[in-house]
């Protein structure tokens, strides 16, 4: 195999799929690091995200880019109103029960996802799109330059939200120790209103990304919810930059994988790669929580 | 449907129940007992099923097997099979608190279903497995069920009362101290990882073997006659409604949802086409919600635990 092989069929889409991962793994982080649970709903968010895009799309007769922007504020007050409705009042029980209802979560958004649009795959434009050579031998299409642009353009954001606003940082404090951060007169219900908002318009937005660069189905959400986790943790709960880091690490895997397993098994390797980081360093790379 | 259809189907639907209701008692053992969320009892089930049909069908060419064993060997084999895959899986993840193995038995369920797929050398790829030995499958077909039913029953009994003898011994009180109180079990000197993994590889167990009682019942397995999704979201509405942590609770529930789950589904296949398929949906959507309903309303379930306390004013009472 030569370079250019590597580079273009291995390398890039690698790069690619982990940087979608890095999206849904910023959202895992944030709810683990700032709420303490497994969100096992988070998966089909994402698919419900890429459908509300594909809504405005199909309904609004909107460019796919602009109907970004709309499915990341339905996914938000989704998002919020899921919270309010099935996890709140579980809030002061132990917080495995709160895993057991995002579960629950799981299947009634994929089943809603399931009577509104059906189970056969679609996508938001029609055509083959060539890609273009850049630097001589890097192939790359318009949709996947934007979707690298706009991963950067999301976290940049978010980390300036985080670090520079008071908001951002209350909920870094509840990240960091709830009970301290309440005694400083952080408003816990806020930060946490505030953490599904973000969380809501990460989860429409990796679906909207992984769903035009792939198809848009009622299952994509729940097969990448094992990759995001495994990103999640392997960069260290808690941490965004650990989140990025570990999407791409899980994507590359994914996509190298094929050289030495049958393709077929590309999604086990982000299973194979979460047991590893629970067995040896479950913290993370970046010494991120361990719940 | 006559009389005699109806008692047919009568039977079918018990059938389940029991084998619904051995994954309850598995659940319960990991969940009620210990306080492990097991994510993927889909995985267990079709460990199971396909350990049992490979060592008990007919050779085929092309396809590793047709070791044509007793059925017996067969259930053992899936619940062995069942107990060593769990065993790794609760090592690494045991240590932690649950939400990880919740996430990791959520990876098991879908490599199995991954594997099952595309190793056409052991499990037939989508072609699956046919030709599995039935017990009593000579007799005519209504004795048949029944005697299958007998031998159902006579498995979920003899579980029934091996998890209760579990539970109510030295080790399921251990167990309850560590769900209830982690620490304070550990200061008394229980070893909580080692108590946690044979919970886990316990129930595993007990899963594999309904997987091996279905896959007899059905007399062949494919990829698609067991939905991940739905087999373990059905189990675990089965624990939570009839009652985590006890075991008739968990008997119960698998009867009472099993059969709202398929009399629903008489109901829904008289609909129209194209509302039928909407349907099926709305189906899974409600027992999302019903666990919803159950964990805010009524979260220890119809049967709760039994918290007996042993002491001297107990015992005047």
């Amino acid at each position: 195999m030569d370079a250019y092989e590597f580079i273009n069929f291995h390398l890039v889409p690698g790069l690619l799929l982990g940087s979608i991962y890095a999206i849904g793994a910023i959202g895992v982080t944030l709810v683990f690091g700032i709420l303490r649970f497994a969100h096992l709903a988070h998966g089909d968010l994402i698919t419900l995200g890429a459908f509300l895009a594909l809504g405005a799309v199909t309904l609004g007769g909107l460019d796919p880019w602009l109907a970004l922007p709309v499915a990341m504020a339905l996914a938000a007050a989704v998002a919020v109103g899921i919270d309010a409705s099935c996890y709140a009042y579980l809030r002061e029980r132990p917080r495995i029960l709160t895993v057991m209802a995002s579960l629950g979560v799981a299947l009634m958004v994929r089943s809603v996802v399931q009577m509104g649009w059906g189970t056969d795959p679609t996508t938001y434009t029609t055509g083959i799109l060539r890609p273009d050579e850049y630097f001589g031998f890097i192939l790359l299409r318009d949709r996947e330059l934007a979707t690298f642009a706009a991963v950067i353009v999301l976290v940049a954001a978010l980390e300036a939200f985080l670090r520079l606003t008071r908001w951002g940082r209350a909920m870094r404090a509840m990240s960091d120790n709830p009970d301290l951060a309440r005694l400083c007169g952080v408003d816990n219900r806020q930060v946490v209103r505030l953490t599904w908002i973000i969380v809501g318009m990460l989860c429409a937005a990796a679906g909207f990304l992984l769903g035009i660069n792939t198809e848009v189905w009622a299952m994509m959400g729940w097969w990448v919810l094992l990759p995001v986790f495994a990103a999640a943790i392997l960069g260290g709960v808690g941490r965004i930059d650990g989140a990025v880091l570990g999407g791409l690490v899980i994507g590359l895997a994914e996509e190298l994988s094929v050289l030495v397993l049958p393709a077929q098994y590309k999604s086990a390797t982000a299973f194979v790669i979460l047991l590893l980081v629970l067995l040896f360093r479950p913290r993370g790379i970046l010494k991120g929580k361990v719940l | 449907m006559d009389a005699f259809g109806l008692a047919n189907y009568a039977l079918f639907i018990l059938v389940l129940v029991g084998i619904y209701g051995l994954m309850a008692l598995g659940l319960n053992v990991q969940w009620g007992l210990g306080g492990l969320f097991n994510a993927g009892i889909a995985g267990f089930f079709a460990i199971g099923a396909y350990a049992s049909a490979i060592l008990t069908s007919p050779a085929l060419p092309g396809r590793v097997g047709g070791f044509e064993l007793p059925v017996a060997a067969g259930w053992v084999g899936a619940m062995a099979l069942a107990a060593l895959l769990a065993w790794p899986i609760g090592r690494v993840c045991l240590r932690l608190r649950s939400d990880y193995l919740a996430i990791a038995t959520i990876g098991v369920a879908e490599i199995i279903r991954l594997a099952v797929r595309s190793e056409d050398w052991l499990t037939g790829g989508v072609r699956g497995i046919s030709g599995i030995p039935r017990p009593f499958g000579e007799l005519p077909y209504f004795a048949s069920q029944l005697a299958y039913l007998a031998l159902v029953a006579a498995a979920v009994l003899l579980a029934y009362v091996l998890v209760e003898r579990q539970l109510r011994s030295p080790w399921g009180r251990m167990m309850r101290a560590i769900r209830d109180n982690e620490a304070a079990a550990a200061a008394m000197g229980k070893h909580v990882e080692s108590r946690r993994l044979e919970a886990f590889v316990l129930g595993s167990a007990l899963m594999g073997l309904a997987g091996a009682l279905f896959v007899h019942f059905n007399r062949s397995i494919t990829p698609e006659a067991i939905d991940p999704m739905i087999v373990t979201f059905l189990v675990w509405i089965m624990l939570i409604l009839g009652g985590s942590g006890n075991n008739r609770g968990a008997l119960l529930g698998a009867l009472v949802i099993w059969l709202i789950w398929s009399l629903s589904e008489l109901l829904t296949d008289r609909l129209p086409t194209e509302i039928a398929i909407q349907a099926k949906y709305a189906r899974m959507f409600l027992i999302g919600l019903a666990l919803q309903l159950v964990l805010r309303f009524r979260p220890e379930g119809i049967l709760p635990e039994e918290r007996r306390t042993h002491g001297r004013d107990q015992d005047d009472s």
